[in-house]
């Protein structure tokens, strides 16, 4: 900011004078260079962070609360305590809901993670074309009740092509969204087909960041693809692989469209999710206050798995340096 | 790395060889991503498929690849246009849509979220990456951590301030929770006026500009290429989400193309669903965003890159 001092006379307008002015003074308190600015960043900040405390800040408060008491919607909230963490404890449905979304999200990110490394490493040896990556990122733009609804045809047990086509190879037809055993993985690799270009793209992108000589010098000493792959991409790639699973299995956790669209939560409780239990709870049953006791668990259990896949991978680490 | 100039040329050598060769593992490697693209894309072609068929005729033309049927019966259905015999006839439940309303709801909605989000974060964004004061850290890095907040956990209380103000079944109550910021767009702008550099902004300060000139005639002059990023997945996001409106929104009047759809999709009989239709419907929530995309993608496409992760 040593220009504002140097160029007064360039000045055209008595405010930056002023300024000016402040700023030639010796600074009022040491180490305070952080005031001048105060006043406009305030002015600046005021609409996102009223937005921030309104809809972010209070919410979240009102949550915990919530969480502790009998609210019901209509009537007040009265403190009960810890009776709802009590009756989520002893509430089978609840575990239920977390085990259907456990193996929701083990399958859905095992095998989203999987394909995706494998479309990053083929584009990274193949092409860089962008119509390429442009048609695998589409249908991460498009809507989940789309997507929902597009497989729920495909997969139509009487006239759905994927059954069609499994009749024409000999195989049985499945009711995949209609069987409590297929519903969950059926689910689960829809929202991988979804997310499978877009996870691809950003592992992609870590993936210009492993210098082009490392694999040349591989060749050189005549590593394969594959050995390269393991000795070299693998190994590098860990903190970028950390943080996209950490983003990913976060979004994985919060399955509700394609189940609200499709299932229902059914058959029974097959695919009676978390989120969807939730909401059934708050919205159907009115229970708000139990429903925000599971909001808070399963934000605590997002908090955990989040920061144990964080030390597990070492993302603050890299092998570059 | 400890290669000398005489092997480096080898490598350049060695690398151009093999990037020419025509290696069996190269063609399976191809073979595999092409097919990648085609699983991406066909469900996209059984969806026009299908809104183009005739809904009667789907059961008996399962495995054609072309339209059952040809008509455009199933679009005109669900934009209100087709009399209730007629779509009887199709094999429509006769019901009268409207999509149209629902595009223009679903429109008003993202367009109000995606203008007044862009325009809030961007003045945060200026206060992060380009003013200096004291706490700035600290409330940049309280915006952050609101990503860590599973939505559905705001979503509760959320839901009864807007009952509380009168909101439900209005578009503000829609709007308002991401009208203002959300962490991800203050994060997306900062990191990229964090990159102008100072020399443009002292210009300014010489020629005697103010904060509020410099952010609307330098920063945001050379910063539209981001913006207009950050603008389009703001609009998608907002087009897409069905939780919060579903909440929200129960009255016709106000629910956006997702929620109809869902709705559509729940009334649809168990007994003959008429794909036709829901197809049709899908295809008209989504070819908006298709046809954004084909004109803007390449941003999105090059910004996943850049802000590395969403």
């Amino acid at each position: 900011m040593s220009a504002i001092a140097e160029a007064p006379a360039t000045r055209r307008d008595g405010r930056m004078t002023r300024q000016a002015r402040r700023a030639q003074k010796p600074p009022r308190g040491r180490g305070n260079p952080w005031r001048h600015d105060w006043r406009a960043a305030l002015l600046f900040i005021l609409p996102a962070s009223v937005g921030f405390l309104v809809f972010y800040v209070i919410p979240a408060i009102r949550g915990f609360w919530y969480s502790v008491t009998d609210y019901e919607f209509l009537g007040d909230a009265d403190f009960i305590g810890l009776d709802n963490y009590r009756q989520m404890v002893g509430d089978q449905l609840f575990w239920n809901a977390l085990l259907v979304t456990l193996e929701y999200v083990v399958i859905n990110i095992g095998v989203q993670t999987v394909v995706a490394l494998v479309i990053a490493v083929l584009m990274q040896r193949l092409t860089t074309n962008i119509v390429i990556r442009g048609v695998l990122l589409l249908p991460y733009l498009i809507a989940n009740v789309v997507v929902a609804l597009i497989w729920y045809w495909m997969a139509n047990k009487l006239i759905g092509i994927i059954n069609i086509g499994l009749e024409a190879i000999g195989l049985p037809a499945q009711a995949f969204f209609g069987s409590s055993f297929w519903s969950i993985p059926t689910i689960a690799l829809v929202n991988t087909w979804r997310h499978m270009g877009y996870t691809a793209l950003l592992i992609f992108a870590g993936l210009q960041t492993i210098p082009k000589q490392l694999y040349e010098a591989a060749a050189i000493d005549g590593a394969g693809e594959v050995k390269s792959f393991f000795r070299i991409t693998l190994p590098l790639l860990r903190p970028v692989l950390a943080l996209v699973l950490v983003v990913t299995v976060t979004g994985s956790f919060q399955i509700f469209d394609t189940v609200a669209v499709t299932t229902a939560g059914g058959p029974i409780n097959a695919t009676r999710v978390i989120y969807y239990y939730i909401f059934e709870l708050a919205f159907n049953r009115y229970h708000f206050g139990y429903a925000s006791a599971l909001t808070v668990a399963l934000f605590l259990i997002l908090a955990a798995l989040a920061w144990i896949q964080l030390k597990l991978m070492r993302a603050d680490q890299s092998d570059l340096d | 790395m400890a290669i000398t100039e005489t092997p480096a040329l080898t490598v350049q050598r060695a690398v151009g060889a093999h990037r020419r060769r025509f290696t069996p593992g190269r063609v399976a490697a191809w073979v595999v991503l092409i097919l990648f693209v085609v699983v991406t894309l066909f469900p996209f072609y059984w969806m026009v498929r299908t809104a183009f068929s005739t809904t009667r005729s789907l059961s008996s033309h399962t495995s054609s690849l072309l339209p059952a049927d040809f008509t455009l019966g199933a679009i005109k259905r669900v934009l209100g246009l087709q009399a209730a015999t007629e779509s009887i006839a199709q094999g429509g439940s006769g019901a009268s849509m409207n999509f149209w309303l629902l595009l223009r709801n679903s429109l008003i909605v993202s367009t109000g979220v995606t203008v007044c989000q862009v325009v809030c974060c961007s003045l945060a964004a200026y206060a992060f990456a380009r003013l200096r004061w004291r706490g700035r850290n600290a409330v940049f890095f309280a915006f952050i951590t609101a990503l860590m907040i599973p939505p559905i956990f705001t979503m509760l209380p959320n839901f009864v301030l807007m009952k509380d103000l009168g909101l439900l079944n209005t578009f503000l109550g829609i709007m308002l929770p991401s009208m203002f910021m959300t962490p991800f767009s203050v994060f997306f702008l900062r990191q990229f006026f964090l990159g102008i550099s100072r020399e443009v902004e002292e210009a300014a300060i010489i020629d005697g500009a103010g904060h509020w000139r410099r952010f609307s005639r330098v920063v945001l002059p050379m910063s539209t290429a981001p913006i207009v990023t950050l603008a389009l997945l703001t609009f998608i996001s907002a087009w897409n989400d069905y939780m919060w409106p579903l909440l929200i929104a129960r009255d016709k009047s106000v629910q956006t193309l997702t929620v109809g759809l869902g709705i559509f999709q729940s009334q649809t009989p168990q007994t003959g669903p008429d794909w036709a239709g829901l197809m049709a419907g899908a295809l008209i929530a989504a070819v908006p965003i298709i046809a954004l995309y084909l004109l803007l993608g390449k941003r999105i496409i090059n910004s996943i890159g850049f802000s590395g992760i969403k």
